[in-house]
């Protein structure tokens, strides 16, 4: 199964290893024969800590984490994204981003159009690919037809192959047996008081929810389902579900089947990261377009959207947010309630459809997260009696509100209450691009504020050069700088703005990868960093490292060097057995090094943010 | 990073019947306010009945306090959040004759409150506004709301440094006009629930010292030395309601340069008996390892939890937590502003001539602060009669409060 630990696999699968931060080696031939030799030919190869692992019993060693369970990978040739093979890159007008203000969209470079054409659309290429997927589809159904109705008993042993591409009918007789399979367990344990070593949890899990969304949602939408199975939940009822682990097989093969976007799995990931979803970059956008006209669930506004995550083209999750949002709307409007369905419960099931096609895409935000939960909830406290066509308006004005009162005037009061904290003199600095600190800056300057700004900026996006290129065109005084300068520029600095992606309820602040550096350097200088935030993107969750959630991007990003053709030491190694890249997208701030947190509710400590998170919820959610 | 105060464990352990006998005294400890204050004379005659001797005075007042500003605070604040409309300004034109009367009015409320030795500024200022309402000839909700912010702002313009008078004119408009009230129909009884909350908020204000002397008795612990910095009536009042509780301590006092008000200090710590010892400014140092605890006030207490204080706060709390000793800080809740200063030069200085004693040539350059801010991760507490804070919750409080 796994290429690299055959033996571990083999043998005994629960044979702890030794944990080894960042990158680890395990270079070994399959001939091996111990289980325990993985480790020292791993750390022999690595000529590292050789004499630290070699000892054969590994219980010396204080943490132990079983063997990773990598799952299958087809290996493909990764292709940058940037090579620019799409059909979308044929025409580059940028007419879809009509509706997002300059300010949000920030790689508006038009390397991808934001419309999609539909010339390419029908291009002879992608309606052939259509056809093959089509044919692979009913054949699969086809065949299974058979098989959907099963006793209860025999239910685990056969889910396996019932997790063929199924049908919609069949898949709810799916649903309903293991229901009823689940129920007949349940009264079994409670009857026997013991249960043994079986776990429900091992039961293929399909939300109910999703009757009519054959594009039942992924694991990575998980907390939004799970309503109306309240009583097998009673006790974990305030726990959320887990988010999906990458590194968890089986899972990730369900979820694979369920999903759209045809990802494949990176082949090298670093250790420490495999629960987190990696896919090999590239070959998705050519297979998203040719599944166009199949995907009769999927709202164009939402795939288009769906599709420039993929491309990276809106990136910045205030930008992510409301495209999300802007296409959700246009999907509400287009929304017709089907016979004998209601709307609370259909819509519902409809967004969740979309949320997890958007989440193969990229994973969510915790904005986008939030502003689902928002988006929910309103759909929720609609009155049943309400007819259609009212609650369609009154759910797009829901959404332009959520737009305007948490993002629009939470970005004004946020600039207002910034700006105060610019006096004559100061050197601001402010890293990658946040699009919130480039309006508190050309507010500061607009205010007559004499300051410089000093922009850090990092590989592989180098992010901060078009909000460098806009505040110089604006007129800022503006000083442009590597990370690796940071500990050289921050003597004269005299405060540091960062945007974030969110902030926990323990004060953390999630953000671009790199920040931590920059506000750790900075709490060195004593010189005060101020996290701009709206209280929208506040998560009530508390993260201690930057492991646990985070994001994997392309890993071939970093093995080129932009403009160097000759540095190409790394090409085509991305598939080398004894070589993991990793490329992460966010890090986590802890709170000592933040003086200040900027949000719509004024300027409040990290420590506040816990208060936030209770009155805001309390107030607008819930 | 808080330090856990030693007082916790002795007090538990060691006495608690005789804490009991201590908290009953309390009743016979604080005589009645001087009669010059008619408005909560009725009220404080008998500050603290204790009609069941099973729980403490202590603990009841907490009580009754906690009841009246939390909860009923919060909800009013909360209930009128929708109702609160002070932007709209449609100012009645006839009465502007009379405005420069009634601003002046306001000045010399305040003025002849100042002049009693023991209220602070700020409650003054709480009890000038109040007489503002119950003199008012407004005749509708909005033209008394317009009166009471010229007030306050007039009274902000008074002293536009104090942090307290300023806080607490915007406290007290938080306070008093986001309240239910105003959606009564009948003008008079709105006003009426005006007032009764304006005094209300007066009488906790006035209170607020004894509250927080009684608050902070758990941490002063026999045998213990105290450092205090400047003059702060609050400490004083703690200090004495020890001293009054028999506790056994010993304060350290530092000069404060310029305007000497360690002398003062001093000189009251000698009138009540306590051994006090005076420490020049730049022997903080020096003599911290003999302290167990510093006690300061505050001039205003910011969002962050830090405070604002007498010039020196800051080095002191710095040494302070070099030598792991605990800061205190007593502090009213009129004083909470919101304010959050990055650093010392980041909020409004307040000047003040510094004599020297010699000739100082104009080419010396001479630094006039009169305040320094002491950021919160060098505070261990905050007494305060919302009760005893760590200083992150100084922020739940204002939000709640603001929001």
């Amino acid at each position: 199964m796994d290429p690299r630990r055959p033996q571990s696999q083999a043998g005994s699968s629960n044979d702890p290893k030794i944990r080894q931060v960042g990158f680890t080696f395990s270079l070994q031939n399959p001939q091996s024969l111990h289980p325990s030799s993985s480790a020292i030919s791993g750390a022999g190869a690595g000529g590292v800590d050789g004499d630290f692992s070699s000892t054969p019993v590994a219980s010396t060693c204080p943490v132990m984490i079983p063997p990773p369970r990598v799952p299958v990978q087809v290996p493909t040739a990764c292709r940058p994204v940037a090579a620019g093979d799409s059909i979308l890159a044929a025409d580059s007008d940028n007419s879809g981003d009509a509706e997002l203000s300059e300010e949000w969209v920030r790689s508006s470079s038009g390397m991808y159009s934001l419309g999609f054409s539909m010339s390419g659309i029908n291009s002879p290429v992608a309606t052939e690919r259509n056809e093959e997927v089509e044919l692979d589809f009913v054949d699969g159904t086809g065949a299974k037809m058979s098989d959907a109705p099963m006793p209860n008993k025999d239910m685990k042993a056969a889910s396996k192959p019932l997790k063929e591409k199924t049908s919609k009918a069949e898949r709810r007789a799916m649903q309903e047996a293991q229901r009823a399979a689940k129920a007949a367990k349940r009264a079994e344990s409670s009857e026997t008081g013991a249960h043994g070593g079986e776990k429900p949890a091992k039961l293929p899990k399909q939300p109910p929810k999703k009757k009519d969304a054959p594009l039942a949602s992924s694991a990575g939408v998980s907390e939004k389902k799970g309503g109306d199975r309240s009583s097998e939940k009673d006790k974990k009822k305030d726990v959320p579900p887990p988010r999906m682990q990458y590194d968890d097989k089986s899972r990730v093969e369900k979820a694979k089947k369920r999903s759209v976007v045809k990802q494949t799995e990176a082949r090298n990931r670093v250790e420490l990261f495999q629960h987190l979803p990696q896919y090999e970059f590239g070959n998705q956008l050519q297979d998203l377009e040719s599944k166009f006209f199949k995907l009769d669930p999927v709202h164009p506004a939402v795939y288009k959207v769906g599709v420039q995550y993929l491309a990276g083209n809106v990136t910045g999750s205030n930008a992510r947010c409301i495209a999300m949002l802007h296409a959700f709307k246009e999907a509400i409007e287009d929304y017709h309630t089907p016979p004998d369905k209601t709307l609370i419960r259909d819509l519902t099931a409809r967004l969740s459809s979309y949320i997890s096609f958007l989440n193969e895409c990229r994973p969510l935000s915790i904005s986008m997260g939030n502003a689902i939960r928002s988006l929910k909830s309103c759909i929720a406290k609609l009155p049943l009696s309400i007819s259609e066509s009212e609650a369609k308006t009154i759910l797009g004005s829901d959404i332009d509100r959520f737009i305007n009162e948490k993002i629009v005037i939470a970005n004004k009061v946020i600039v207002e209450h910034a700006a105060t904290k610019v006096r004559d003199g100061d050197v601001l600095l402010t890293y990658g691009a946040s699009s919130i600190v480039e309006m508190v800056l050309v507010h500061a300057y607009e205010l007559g504020r004499q300051f410089r700004v000093v922009i850090v900026d990092s590989r592989p996006k180098f992010e901060g050069q078009a909000m460098l290129r806009r505040l110089v065109t604006k007129g800022l005084s503006c000083t442009y700088t590597h990370i690796n300068a940071i500990s050289y520029v921050m003597h004269e600095v005299t405060r540091v703005f960062l945007g974030a992606a969110s902030v926990f309820s323990n004060g953390t602040v999630y953000s671009r990868v790199g920040t931590a550096c920059v506000a750790m350097v900075a709490h060195a200088f004593r010189v005060p960093v101020l996290v701009c935030c709206e209280a929208y993107k506040f998560h009530e969750r508390v993260q201690l490292d930057s492991i646990c959630t985070n994001e994997l991007d392309d890993p071939c990003a970093i093995t080129r060097v932009p403009g160097r053709k000759e540095i190409n030491y790394l090409n085509n190694w991305i598939n080398k057995e004894n070589l993991q890249l990793l490329n992460l997208l966010y890090d986590v701030t802890p709170a000592d090094f933040i003086s200040l947190i900027i949000t719509d509710y004024g300027m409040v400590p990290p420590t506040s943010v816990p208060v936030i998170v209770r009155e805001y919820r309390k107030e607008h959610l819930f | 990073m808080w330090w856990r105060s030693p007082s916790f464990i002795l007090d538990k352990q060691q006495q608690e019947k005789l804490e009991r006998e201590q908290t009953l005294q309390y009743d016979d400890v604080f005589p009645p306010p001087p009669p010059s204050i008619p408005m909560s004379e009725a009220s404080l005659q008998n500050p603290n009945p204790n009609p069941n001797p099973n729980i403490s005075a202590y603990y009841q007042t907490r009580a009754a306090h906690f009841g009246v500003v939390t909860s009923d605070w919060l909800a009013q604040a909360q209930a009128a959040v929708s109702g609160d409309s002070s932007g709209v300004s449609t100012p009645p034109v006839d009465d502007h004759s009379g405005d420069a009367g009634k601003v002046q009015s306001v000045i010399d409320e305040f003025n002849s409150w100042r002049k009693q030795p023991d209220l602070a500024e700020a409650v003054a200022a709480i009890r000038a506004l109040a007489s503002v309402i119950r003199s008012s000839k407004a005749t509708t909700m909005m033209e008394l709301e317009i009166e009471l912010k010229k007030a306050s702002d007039t009274l902000k313009s008074w002293d536009t440094t104090s942090i307290s008078l300023t806080a607490a004119c915007d406290l007290f408009m938080r306070y008093v006009t986001r309240t239910s009230a105003l959606e009564y129909e009948d003008f008079n009884s709105a006003k009426s629930r005006l007032i009764e909350r304006a005094e209300k908020f007066g009488e906790i204000s006035y209170k607020a010292r004894k509250i927080i002397a009684m608050l902070s008795q758990d941490f002063i612990f026999d045998g213990c030395t105290i450092l205090v910095h400047g003059f702060s009536r609050v400490v004083l009042e703690v200090l004495k309601t020890a001293a009054q509780n028999k506790k056994m301590f010993r304060v350290f006092c530092t000069e404060g340069r310029p305007d000497r008000t360690g002398l003062r200090f001093s000189n009251e710590m000698a009138k009540l008996d306590v051994p006090v010892k005076l420490v020049i400014d730049s022997a903080v140092a020096y003599s911290m390892d003999e302290v167990d605890m510093v006690f300061v006030g505050a001039d205003g207490v910011v969002e962050s939890g830090g405070i604002i204080n007498m010039m020196g706060t800051y080095q002191i709390g710095l040494v302070a937590h070099s030598m792991n000793k605990p800061v205190y800080v007593a502090a009213e809740s009129y004083k909470f502003a919101r304010l959050y200063p990055l650093d010392q030069k980041d909020m409004a200085p307040a000047l003040r001539p510094i004599d020297f004693g010699v000739p100082i040539p104009s080419k010396v350059e001479i630094e006039k602060s009169a305040r320094d801010y002491t950021p919160p991760q060098y505070l261990t507490l905050l007494f305060t009669d919302l009760g005893v804070l760590t200083p992150s919750v100084v922020s739940d409080e204002l939000i709640q409060l603001y929001l």
